[in-house]
């Protein structure tokens, strides 16, 4: 891949004696739409996290546009990220939890509008502006001035996207974002990203167990298993013609 | 006399009525030094708690030591040290002063556990959004977790006020005329205890129960998702 976004460099993380990334060679191009798949422990959310600036790395290189992540250019080579760092870094990044993990004492405006305002320096009236097109774009328009404990957890889930988008991302992270929901409000999340992957050149990492809706939206998809990408393909290959026996069994224990 | 108000001893009632003003007076004074050494506990004890959570030991460890030392001494101890030996040092406060200090520092200590738990309480995801959100740490700290914080704070702040007033009597060593002070002083000069002491027992039930009430009102009123911003 020539000019990948996202590239992981024989990255290893543990965690005390668990390694949970083993030298993992991993790549993303721009605009590319890529889910991530496999069993519980396998890495997937550890994957996003490392991007998101939540955990950091053991050894190997993380790069994001060019620009390693959880290091810096340092005048004999690349020396540990310092935290202004980290802070330049992240505003490419923008991540959507699987708790939704709003801020539960502020408005749904208040929930969108927050970052930008402080972090981006937006004045309050440009951010109210943005977030409203938001709130449009997730049909939530007339929720602005609730408290997330108002709404559904598929209306909340969708705030969490709005609020993500409204730091204008040039990669979105999606960590099982309907797993935490009930079944009928499942539907709701997917349509707004769906429709945010056909209509946006927004890169797009989704780690999911909805595996139709995977094959739908994604472009490639990487199928993980102890802290490696086993297998990876186009949806087509990788659901209809997996070549390695652990993609296999594992596809018919989700799928059955 | 006292305070300018006589007593009446003709009978049990006409006494009461008679010392009632006097009591009232004490029972002031007893409210003041709750409320400063309420005051003086809250800022202290967050104080405590910031310079625990401190990312230096040289910082940290000190202040776990301290609020340790205080909270494992009597209050009578840390109330004579500061009356007897701060004059020695040419520091010289009021009783009142004095006392309500004691006060307050003595309960700092449990103070800054209870802001401690408030902020450790607030969930981990919370940091993440924000930290995801490139929130600066202050910015967290002060609009993300605060907010979630005092609702988790104040039952057990609550509690503490309730503590304090109770501990007023013991300002009477250092001769603050606080209520418990002024009944004993009544008692002494009409040799009838009785009343003034049942007295002082209502007023402090009437008092706690209002401080109680007070918490608990406060406590229903704000929301359990954090102090709302909009
Ligand atoms: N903070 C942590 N401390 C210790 N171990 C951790 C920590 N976070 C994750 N792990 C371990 O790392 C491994 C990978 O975790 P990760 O969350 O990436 O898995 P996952 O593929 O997302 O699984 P799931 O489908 O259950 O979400 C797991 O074995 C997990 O227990
Ligand atoms: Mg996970």
């Amino acid at each position: 891949m020539n000019d990948p976004i996202i590239k992981f460099d024989k990255v290893i993380k543990r965690f005390g004696d668990l390694t949970v990334l083993d030298e993992l060679d991993f790549e993303v191009g721009r605009g590319e739409k890529v889910s991530i798949i496999g069993p519980s422990g396998s890495g997937k959310s550890t994957v996003l996290r490392i991007l998101m600036t939540l955990e950091g790395i053991e050894g190997g290189v993380v790069t994001v546009n060019g620009e390693p992540l959880w290091h810096e250019e340092g005048p004999d080579g690349l020396r540990p990220a310092s935290e202004a760092h980290l802070h330049k870094m992240r505003t490419q990044l923008g991540m959507v939890f699987q708790q939704f993990n709003l801020f539960p004492h502020m408005t749904v405006l208040r929930n969108i509008t927050e970052a930008p305002v402080k972090v981006l320096g937006l004045s309050k009236a440009e951010a109210k502006g943005r977030a409203e097109e938001l709130l449009e774009l997730v049909g939530l328009a007339d929720q602005a001035q609730k408290y997330p404990h108002q709404l559904s957890g598929g209306q909340q889930q969708r705030v969490g996207i709005a609020r993500a988008l409204a730091m204008r991302p040039n990669v979105l992270l999606f960590d099982e974002p309907t797993s935490a929901l009930d079944p009928e409000l499942v539907g709701e999340v997917l349509n707004v990203i769906g429709r945010l992957a056909e209509e946006h050149d927004l890169t797009m990492l989704l780690v999911t167990h909805e595996m139709r809706f995977a094959r739908e939206i994604s472009d490639r998809v990487c199928f993980f298993d102890q802290g490696r990408i086993r297998e990876e393909g186009t949806p087509e290959e990788l659901f209809t013609d997996p070549k390695e026996d652990r993609t296999r069994e594992f596809l018919k224990a989700v799928l059955d | 006399m006292l305070f300018g108000f006589e007593w009446d001893l003709s009978s049990p009632a006409a006494y009461a009525a008679s010392i009632l003003p006097i009591l009232l007076i004490g029972m002031w004074v007893t409210i003041q030094a709750t409320v400063i050494g309420f005051i003086v506990a809250l800022v202290l004890g967050l104080v405590w708690a910031v310079l625990k959570a401190a990312p230096f030991r040289i910082i940290s460890w000190p202040a776990t030591v301290m609020t340790e030392f205080i909270r494992d001494t009597p209050l009578l101890v840390q109330l004579f040290f500061l009356y007897y030996v701060l004059p020695e040092y040419g520091i010289v406060l009021p009783a009142f002063m004095t006392g309500t200090l004691a006060l307050g520092i003595q309960y700092s200590a449990y103070t800054s556990e209870v802001y401690r738990a408030g902020i450790e309480a607030v969930a981990k995801d919370q940091h993440e959004a924000a930290r995801a959100l490139n929130l600066t740490p202050a910015r967290t700290f002060t609009h993300i977790v605060v907010p979630q914080a005092v609702p988790r704070i104040v039952p057990a702040m609550g509690n503490y006020l309730v503590s304090i007033m109770k501990d007023v009597p013991v300002l009477s060593v250092v001769t603050v005329l606080e209520m418990l002070n002024v009944a004993k002083i009544v008692g002494d000069r009409t040799f009838n205890y009785l009343v003034p002491l049942s007295m002082v027992g209502g007023l402090y039930l009437v008092m706690t129960l209002v401080a109680s009430a007070g918490v608990r009102l406060l406590d229903g009123w704000l929301p359990k998702q954090g102090i709302p911003l909009k």
